[in-house]
């Protein structure tokens, strides 16, 4: 009952828990604001004085943050597409009948479960490894040349281990949604004539633009910060090519030992998640409207 | 055209026998009503028929053609689904238009044909709006427009009424059936109630426990029920039953006689009981009598009574309107 009592009482039980999370929040955001305005550099940290907006100018020119730019959207786009362009088709062949169905969708979870640095380290020792790796030798058994992924292909090296980690978190969204299709509309589709495909496009696709906003929009979170898989990987080499924006603010202050200009970076990646999130939202959340 | 013939029809699920061995002709044009008791197969008759469900064995046919490995939009059968089943991100027009665009006709014939179901139904003004911005009577209508749309050989309805209110459901029975004898398109239409079934059939099909028990017109079914099942299902307040022997026939297992042809006579006529509950309704009142050892029967007066709780009465059965049967439930006529 919302009696005047119970909410007194609701709130004053909320306002630990509350408060305690403000804290959390705004004393980093608060020492990052006040560190971005420093020059402050662990090498020579003494020295520290006050120099105003010269970080983030500094983070901003450098040919470095346009790069991580480019390199953070291409690696956010083409994890989401792998995701959902095969979570899709394997959500709907986990939700037909099929012997040890629950052995296979256990198998199919199994990745998310794994840590980033070990799956990291799992694909570039085991499989991507151009001497011993499993993909080399398929690759010398049918007379081709082994790809040298961190080499020759560093982007999509980790693209394709971040979207081997995200396929199946998509494909369980999906497939939960896909158990939730009403089972008389596509017993009245049949009726009408629909084939299996006409089925997909006009029934199944559309009751998924829902769940597919919801992915895209969680995965966009996550796929902003990638860092284990990179540091593990590559290093966010070879040059810049799989420096992300994260990976970046993390060289500044732990290779270069600058805070200032990392903590200026910091808030520049604030600042672009808010507007990733914008469009985002402007994009697809009109599918979240019921 | 849409004679549809069942022979020797079997469905299983596993080792449970849902369908045993039905058999049926329906004329064409005729509205068909399936009625019964939850579980007793009716609806998964209906969806053999569809195609919805492969039949275990027999034979179903349309127009004189074994339709059992057709699949179920060749079969020339639209059907309305208990929930509606429309497509909640179509509009109206989408909905209805969809078995059309699927048969991939041209667009303005699509375009005429949607238009003129529309109007049959009244749904005109509501063709651009999505089906969770109508009523349930709307949402009702839009799926009857959709299986009109196609000119099929027959209907089927699956209980699509339930989902309504009572006055409602009053109305649209009302303009089913006469939708149904406007087109002359032959139906099947599955319900539990039956007064859904006594108001809208031209024949009635009873089933119980996956047989089919009787099949006949509501007069048929209400005048001359082919065994106790069937003469407790159909009407209500439902028929009285007493042992042939208590009642003096010793010849027959079970006497039948329905509340209202059992006449609230004079003292010292017909069976003696004293009065346990009574219902006024205002133009009925129906009472629950207790007769001894011919059990608890209802009686239905018309007009109002003054008898009430602990009053005796005397009922006497009318002699023409009472039902015999045999010890295996069957009737036995004179």
């Amino acid at each position: 009952m919302a009696t005047q009592q119970t909410q007194v009482l609701g709130r004053a039980l909320l306002t630990p828990a509350v408060a305690l999370l403000f804290i959390w929040m705004i004393v980093p955001l608060v020492m990052t604001i006040y560190f971005s305005t420093l020059h402050y550099s662990l090498l020579d940290a003494e020295a520290w004085r006050f120099v105003g907006l010269e970080n983030f100018r500094y983070f901003l020119t450098d040919p470095a943050f346009l790069t991580a730019l480019r390199n953070t959207l291409v690696l956010v786009g083409s994890v989401l597409a792998i995701t959902i362009l095969l979570g899709t088709p394997l959500a709907l062949l986990l939700d037909q009948q099929v012997v040890g169905r629950s052995i296979v969708r256990l198998m199919v979870i199994a990745p998310f479960f794994v840590m980033p640095t070990v799956s990291a380290l799992v694909w570039k020792n085991l499989l991507m490894h151009p001497v011993s790796g499993l993909f080399a030798w398929i690759a010398t058994l049918v007379g081709a040349t082994p790809i040298d992924w961190f080499n020759d292909a560093p982007l999509l090296a980790v693209i394709l281990i971040v979207a081997w980690q995200w396929l199946p978190f998509a494909t369980l969204i999906l497939l939960t949604a896909l158990q939730s299709q009403d089972e008389e509309q596509k017993e009245a589709a049949e009726m009408d004539g629909a084939s299996a495909l006409s089925t997909f496009i006009y029934l199944t696709l559309p009751h998924l633009a829902r769940p597919i906003t919801v992915v895209i929009l969680i995965e966009t979170i996550f796929l902003l910060t990638v860092f284990a898989e990179i540091f593990v990987t590559t290093g966010g080499g070879p040059g810049l090519q799989t420096t992300n924006i994260a990976f970046l603010i993390y060289s500044q202050a732990l290779i270069q030992y600058d805070v200032g200009n990392a903590s200026a970076g910091g808030l520049v990646a604030v600042v672009i998640a808010n507007i990733v999130a914008f469009f985002l939202v402007r994009i697809v959340g009109r599918n979240l409207e019921a | 055209m849409g004679q549809i013939t069942l022979q020797g029809v079997r469905k299983s699920f596993g080792p449970v026998n849902i369908i045993k061995d039905a058999n049926l002709d329906i004329e064409n044009g005729s509205f068909v009503v399936f009625v019964g008791p939850s579980g007793c197969g009716k609806t998964t008759l209906l969806r053999l028929i569809a195609g919805l469900e492969d039949v275990t064995g027999g034979q179903i046919l349309i127009d004189g053609k074994n339709v059992v490995d057709v699949p179920p939009a060749k079969r020339g059968l639209s059907m309305v689904f208990q929930s509606y089943a429309l497509y909640p991100h179509m509009s109206v027009r989408g909905n209805i238009a969809f078995g059309l665009k699927m048969a991939g006709l041209p667009r303005p014939e699509i375009d005429r044909k949607v238009e003129a179901a529309a109007a049959t139904l009244n749904l005109t003004p509501y063709l651009d709006r999505k089906p969770r911005e109508l009523s349930g009577g709307q949402r009702q209508r839009v799926a009857i427009g959709r299986a009109i749309v196609r000119e099929p050989k027959a209907f089927l309805f699956d209980e699509p009424l339930s989902n309504l209110d009572a006055a409602l459901r009053v109305q649209m029975r009302l303009e089913v059936t006469k939708l149904q004898k406007q087109l002359g398109t032959t139906a099947i239409y599955v319900t539990h109630d039956q007064v859904e079934a006594m108001t809208m059939a031209d024949k009635i099909v009873v089933l119980n426990a996956g047989r089919i028990e009787q099949y006949g017109s509501p007069l048929e079914l209400y005048e001359r029920p082919a065994n106790l099942f069937v003469a407790g299902f159909i009407g209500s307040p439902k028929m009285n039953f007493v042992p042939g022997e208590a009642a003096g026939e010793p010849g027959v297992a079970t006497l039948g006689i329905r509340p209202e042809h059992l006449k609230i006579g004079k003292e010292g006529e017909g069976w003696p009981g004293t009065v346990s509950v009574a219902e006024h309704l205002g133009r009925d009142t129906f009472l629950y009598v207790d007769a001894g050892t011919l059990g608890m029967l209802t009686a239905r007066g018309v007009g109002e009574f003054s008898l009430k709780a602990g009053d005796r009465v005397w009922l006497s059965p009318e002699p023409a309107r009472l039902h015999r049967f045999d010890k295996e439930g069957a009737a036995v006529r004179a």
